[in-house]
């Protein structure tokens, strides 16, 4: 659709990487934990609950958009679903996450906040802000890296002294843990302990989840910047391979895999569909909402 | 009812906005135990406990966190604590505050307040000088008000802390212990907006704020002995900008000027001028505006005198409007 120049504008898909929302939102009390993430965020809104035909209508600019048009691919949300949205910032994300948990403080919602970004925004200051005022006042938020290995165009591996992030947990003394990000079962359980370790008052957790994105950073990129072989490998390791390989272990049969994807991708076209028959975004309302 | 000084004032507004409503917090940089290192906040901390802290000096943290605690539905008052500290955090208020209604279309909403202060000191460094209020006031999204008295100091601060948006509350240090008024902490709280004409006159209309006012003040008191008689508007607030009570006084007095400490281009003087322009106002002179020139600050005192406007550059150019020739 974005190729076809029904959705306009940026677009970053999270293809690849399905397994690092799905595991965590399982693991999320999703009625008062909140989740700030990406613009790389199609999948975390989904996972949060989000209808897929309110998402696709904000990708098209239609009235019935999770934000009526009004955030685009990068920067939508949707709170009644916990999900506080995306952020077009790199990095920006985490500080607001941390104030979501101060709150916590205060109103007694027991809420723990987790925010989501890639490896480049762990060189962005404002993240190493929020991760120390969080250790320093044990409040509830899981740092979340979704590390899969390029900083937009660039190999994060070339950016750091040392490219397990997980390290960068030390200095503030935060309980941290490096997984199998395609795995979305290891992604539930870890998530899992970290919600059980914040609610528990004992400080924010850093979790880097390994990963590969299967497409580029953008709708368009021609990663130039990425060996030939590296996204043919990484496609024989994707979370829904993974998955349907321990689903068949466990004895889910052909029959049942091939069903489910055949409903999932009936189900997304259904709601493309429905999109796209939405109304646009009423233009007579563009000046509303600037203040209360 | 006693006098009290404009940092006293701020503090008492801090104190009936935390007892009144419980979702209110206060946190900055050495704040809450110190009690903020121009004694605003002294004893805050004592009276509310913890939901009055200090922050390590991260302003991305500390704006980030306002507007994450925000969103969940508290009501956090932040401090800056010098307005040039700000931009080590803008992301977080042109980002992300200012956008958080909008793009929501107010399924979610960031009522924060942060107050900082700003305007130079005989000694302040140029890091540690500059009037920052137009960048502010250019941001869609954001409230700014500039209190200029021990009462506006007051009542401004509670109307930004009632606001259901992210408002920037910009004091003044010089004032904070050299300006003494009665104030009432009992006026019913006024909504945000408005400006004020603090001194009524026929000749000319000069608009200006925050510690101007004064030098402002102090002009016209001079030009009264020349028998002008200048009418002063406090703009108090930029955001909402009052254009009414501005083109209205224009329309009387036939001349405006704009005054501010913040340099000239792209100060919000020139908002002003473009404002009274366009509405058509006749003008018997052109239009005037007196600023600091385009330079950083300077931190020796005579230097500083050198570069911002004192009240006999004030008095002179003033002048020049009605007798030009004499500038």
């Amino acid at each position: 659709m974005r190729i076809e120049e029904q959705i306009v504008g940026s677009v970053h898909l999270c293809i690849g990487q399905e397994a690092i929302p799905v595991g965590a939102c399982a693991a999320l009390d999703l009625t008062r934990d909140a989740v700030f993430a990406t613009y790389r965020g199609h999948g975390w809104a989904l996972a949060c609950g989000t209808d897929p035909v309110a998402l696709f209508s904000e990708l098209l600019g239609r009235e019935t958009g999770t934000n009526g048009g009004r955030a685009g691919s990068a920067y939508l949300s949707d709170p009644d679903h916990g999900f506080y949205g995306e952020n077009s910032i790199v990095g920006a994300g985490a500080p607001i996450a941390m104030g979501a948990a101060l709150a916590a403080r205060y109103d007694g919602s027991g809420r723990v906040a987790l925010t989501v970004f890639g490896d480049g925004a762990m060189n962005q200051g404002a993240v190493h802000e929020a991760m120390n005022m969080a250790s320093a006042f044990d409040l509830p938020v899981v740092f979340l890296v979704e590390n899969n290995r390029y900083s937009e165009l660039t190999p994060i591996a070339a950016m750091v002294r040392r490219d397990d992030l997980v390290s960068r947990a030390g200095p503030y003394d935060m309980r941290a843990s490096r997984i199998d990000g395609n795995d979305v079962n290891a992604v539930r359980e870890t998530i899992s302990e970290a919600v059980a370790t914040c609610r528990a008052g004992q400080g924010p957790v850093l979790i880097e989840a390994l990963t590969q994105r299967l497409v580029g950073h953008y709708i368009g990129d021609a990663q130039v910047y990425r060996p030939h072989a590296e996204v043919e490998q990484a496609r024989a390791k994707e979370p829904i391979i993974v998955l349907s390989a321990t689903l068949r272990a466990d004895g889910v049969s052909e029959h049942e895999l091939a069903g489910i994807e055949t409903r999932v991708r009936a189900e997304v076209a259904a709601a493309a569909t429905a999109a796209l028959a939405a109304p646009p975004a009423d233009p007579t309302a563009v000046k509303e909402h600037l203040y209360g | 009812m006693g006098e009290i000084t404009y940092a006293q004032a701020i503090n008492a507004a801090l104190r009936r906005a935390l007892a009144e409503d419980p979702k209110t917090l206060l946190f900055g940089e050495d704040v809450a135990l110190p009690g903020g290192v121009h004694g605003v906040t002294r004893r805050l901390r004592r009276e509310f406990g913890d939901r009055v802290f200090d922050t390590p000096i991260s302003e991305s943290a500390i704006l980030g966190g306002a507007v994450g605690a925000a969103m969940m539905g508290l009501r956090p008052i932040v401090e800056i604590m010098w307005a040039d500290f700000a931009f080590v955090a803008f992301d977080q208020l042109i980002n992300q505050a200012a956008n958080v209604r909008y793009v929501s279309r107010s399924r979610l909403k960031a009522p924060m307040t942060i107050r900082t202060q700003q305007g130079a000191t005989p000694g302040s460094c140029a890091q540690h000088s500059q009037c920052v209020e137009a960048l502010f006031a250019h941001i869609p999204g954001l409230r700014v008000c500039l209190p200029a008295t021990p009462q506006d100091a007051y009542d401004l601060l509670l109307a930004a802390i009632e606001c259901d948006d992210p408002v920037v509350v910009i004091e003044s240090r010089a004032l904070y212990h050299s300006l003494k008024d009665t104030v009432d902490l009992d006026a019913p709280r006024s909504p945000i907006g408005g400006a004020r004409i603090v001194r009524p006159g026929s000749d000319i209309s000069v608009v200006t704020w925050g510690p101007m006012l004064h030098t402002v003040l102090e002009a016209a008191h001079v030009l009264e002995g020349d028998g002008i008689d200048i009418e002063v508007i406090d703009a108090r607030w930029l955001n909402p900008f009052d254009t009414d009570t501005v083109t209205e006084s224009v329309s009387r007095t036939g001349r405006l000027a704009v005054i501010h400490e913040a340099n000239l281009t792209g100060g919000f003087g020139a908002e002003i001028v473009a404002r009274v322009v366009e509405r058509g106002v006749p003008l018997s002179a052109p239009p005037l505006r007196v600023a600091t020139d385009d330079l950083r600050i300077p931190a020796a005192p005579g230097l500083q005198r050198a570069a911002i406007p004192g009240s006999d550059l004030v008095a002179g150019r003033l002048l020049s409007l009605l007798k030009p020739g004499n500038d």
